[in-house]
């Protein structure tokens, strides 16, 4: 089981963002988290990736409690957000080896190497991050999140903001990421892209899970877009 | 029931108190009537120190059991804290200025009074600025904790630097406590004592409905 | 210590290639010492007593400063958030950032020191050294006080602005301390000078262990 929350819960002063979220995620899973604005999707990702402590409920990450072993679970987690935490002095090399050192990565250069091949950004693997458009800095921050070989890979609205090319770049590693056997959540406003390469399909409404189904089934799609319609799905 | 009690017995030993401060403590030779101001001065600054002791058991209840309302407790010995402080600093200056001519002295104890009183306003100064109620409880416990750990260190360094540079010392005036006075010190002391908790009872009460008109408001407001 | 050490070399490369936290805290130090020297002027008193104080005006100030750069860097692109989430422990990550502002204040006072022993008339002589040394303990006890206050701050609106309120209170022992201490070695009469090294070595333990055990509270959402 790659991710297990048992009734997350999260509050934000008198807000609920989380209402009690059980989810079992199984190794290999590709999910897609699809939900409004302020739905909760973000939150639960990063109470996934450890950022963010829930007010109640457990959460396990390939088995390890994050109550526990918190360090333990986060070696195993890849997360990109919106924010790509990149520093803007430092170039990509820079920026990965910092990194790679934090997470301990063996034969660092090698692949730090490789990563910057794989996105696309060898021309300008020495200017600082500064200089980097939106698409430029997704791109290192997707090296980033894979530089320590998470098994668990948490992506929030990773298809904002990318050109085609990223776009198919990105989709590219997460196929090859599939195929290594490792599991993927993502979440989306997009659903065409959300439902691409998914095997499960989860709609979060106010806090809670609303619907849950085989990202291929039709019903899925008919779901979602009743949920948009309508509001909440019987 | 108990509160009504602890109402009476403070509103009773206030006035015995300020009787005793007024008229039944003898003036005294050297300062005049202006000593009697040491009978509330005293107390107060003690009630400083209680107050410092209170946030901090006040912030490792909050930080055992995350309840937001050892965050209430802390705040309000904070806010009894300031007032306290703030009151003994000004008797403190009343008293000096006819006695020893100087609005402040910069001795060990005004010294240590006043990195207090402005270490509850930095307190107070951060709370104001943390709208969530979590992260308000949370960020205040950490600094309240941090300021508490500094009142013995501040302590320890600023009598030390009274040691090494002897400075005027304010204290009750030299012809001895007779013991009229000590009595008046004592009921005083008692009266302070009991405004004190009575404050405290009260100041945590309208913490929590203040907190509770908070969750109201939030709620209507997301329902809009 | 890996972790600690990857920290402290990424705060220098960065500060290598801007340059914003030294030379502020540089030119600050040494505007507060020739604002002082204007200010006591035509005060006809011995220098070695009133020098101290102006120091640690100066490096107190300084240090705000620099703790205020320090975080801007963090919370620019989020990148704290990216520290927490490496598989190190936010105790460790506090060490690693108590470090490099330590680093950091002391390049600047390394510089700001010799012009004061210049502008104050002094020696560059084994009092000097002293002075420097009891600059490092200050300096350290600052350093852990004000790394997490930096962090706590953040959380507000006013973010800078609210640094100086939460440090200053909390920091009158280090300063006290160190201002004596240093007045001490340089008016030559060290009878009480170890009451002070122990009041900063106290503070520097407490803090330093104090700041490691409560850090995540301050630094997680």
């Amino acid at each position: 089981m790659a991710l297990e929350s048992e009734d997350i819960r999260k509050t934000f002063g008198y807000f609920t963002a989380l209402g009690g979220v059980t989810l079992k995620v199984k190794r290999g899973e590709f999910l897609a988290l699809f939900g409004r604005n302020g739905a909760g999707k973000t939150t639960f990702l990063k109470i996934a990736a450890t950022l963010v402590k829930p007010t109640h409920g457990r959460l396990r990450i390939e088995g390890i409690d994050v109550r526990e072993e918190p360090e333990e679970a986060r070696r195993r987690i890849g997360f990109l957000s919106h924010n790509t935490y990149l520093y803007r002095d430092l170039t990509p090399i820079e920026n990965l080896r910092f990194f790679g050192r934090l997470y301990d990565v063996q034969d660092l250069d090698e692949r730090i190497h490789s990563l910057i091949d794989r996105v696309g950004l060898q021309r300008r693997a020495s200017d600082p991050v500064r200089s980097f458009s939106r698409g430029l800095h997704q791109r290192l921050g997707l090296a980033r999140v894979m530089l320590h070989d998470p098994s668990l890979i948490l992506l929030d609205e990773p298809y904002t903001g990318l050109d085609a090319n990223a776009v198919d770049t990105l989709n590219q590693m997460l196929d090859e990421a599939i195929s290594a056997g490792k599991t993927i959540i993502l979440t989306t406003h997009d659903l065409e892209q959300g439902l691409r390469a998914a095997s499960r399909a989860i709609i979060i409404d106010r806090g809670k899970i609303v619907f849950t189904g085989d990202a291929r089934d039709p019903a899925t799609r008919d779901a979602y877009r009743q949920y948009i319609r309508v509001g909440v799905t019987p | 029931m108990k509160l009504k009690v602890l109402a009476i017995l403070t509103l009773v030993s206030m006035l015995t108190a300020l009787y005793m401060i007024f008229l039944y403590a003898p003036r005294e030779a050297l300062q005049g009537d202006a000593m009697r101001i040491f009978y509330i001065h005293v107390p107060l600054a003690i009630s400083g120190y209680v107050s410092a002791f209170l946030l901090f058991i006040g912030v490792i209840g909050f930080f055992r059991t995350g309840d937001l309302k050892w965050d209430r407790f802390g705040e309000t010995a904070a806010a009894l804290g300031v007032t306290f402080i703030s009151a003994q600093l000004i008797t403190g200056s009343l008293w000096s200025r006819p006695i020893w001519g100087p609005w402040w002295v910069w001795d060990a104890r005004t010294t240590l009074q006043l990195v207090l009183d402005l270490i509850f306003i930095a307190y107070f100064m951060l709370r104001s600025y943390l709208p969530d109620p979590q992260k308000r409880a949370k960020l205040s416990a950490v600094f309240g904790l941090l300021g508490m750990i500094d009142v013995p260190i501040n302590y320890l360094s600023i009598y030390l630097v009274r040691t090494q540079h002897p400075q005027a010392v304010v204290s009750p005036g030299g012809g001895g406590v007779s013991p009229e006075m000590g009595l008046t010190l004592t009921v005083s002391f008692t009266a302070v004592g009991l405004l004190y908790a009575y404050l405290f009872n009260r100041r945590l009460a309208i913490a929590k409905v203040e907190e509770e008109v908070d969750y109201l408001e939030q709620v209507v407001l997301a329902h809009e | 210590m890996k972790s600690m050490s990857a920290i402290i070399f990424k705060d220098i490369v960065i500060e290598m290639r801007n340059k914003e936290s030294i030379t502020s805290m540089l030119m600050f130090g040494v505007l507060v010492l020739v604002v002082f020297q204007f200010a006591f002027e035509t005060i006809n008193v011995e220098r070695g007593l009133l020098a101290p104080g102006t120091l640690w005006v100066a490096f107190s100030f300084a240090a705000i400063l620099g703790l205020n750069r320090s975080l801007a860097m963090e919370i620019d692109n989020d990148c704290l958030q990216g520290l927490l989430l490496a598989p190190i422990s936010r105790g460790e990550l506090y060490l690693g950032k108590v470090a490099s502002n330590f680093i950091f204040m002391m390049i600047a006072e390394v510089i700001v020191l010799p012009l004061f022993v210049v502008f104050n008339n002094l020696d560059f002589n084994l009092k000097f050294l002293e002075v420097a040394a009891i600059a490092c303990l200050g300096t350290l006890g600052i350093a852990s006080i004000g790394t997490i206050l930096s962090t706590i701050s953040a959380n507000t609106r006013i973010k800078e602005v609210m640094l100086p309120v939460l440090q200053i209170p909390l920091t009158v022992p280090v300063i006290i301390a160190s201002v004596e201490a240093t007045r001490e070695v340089l008016t030559g009469d060290t009878r009480g000078i170890s009451s002070w090294l122990y009041v900063l070595a106290g503070f520097i333990i407490v803090y330093l262990t104090a700041s490691y055990l409560v850090f995540e509270f301050a630094v997680e959402e």
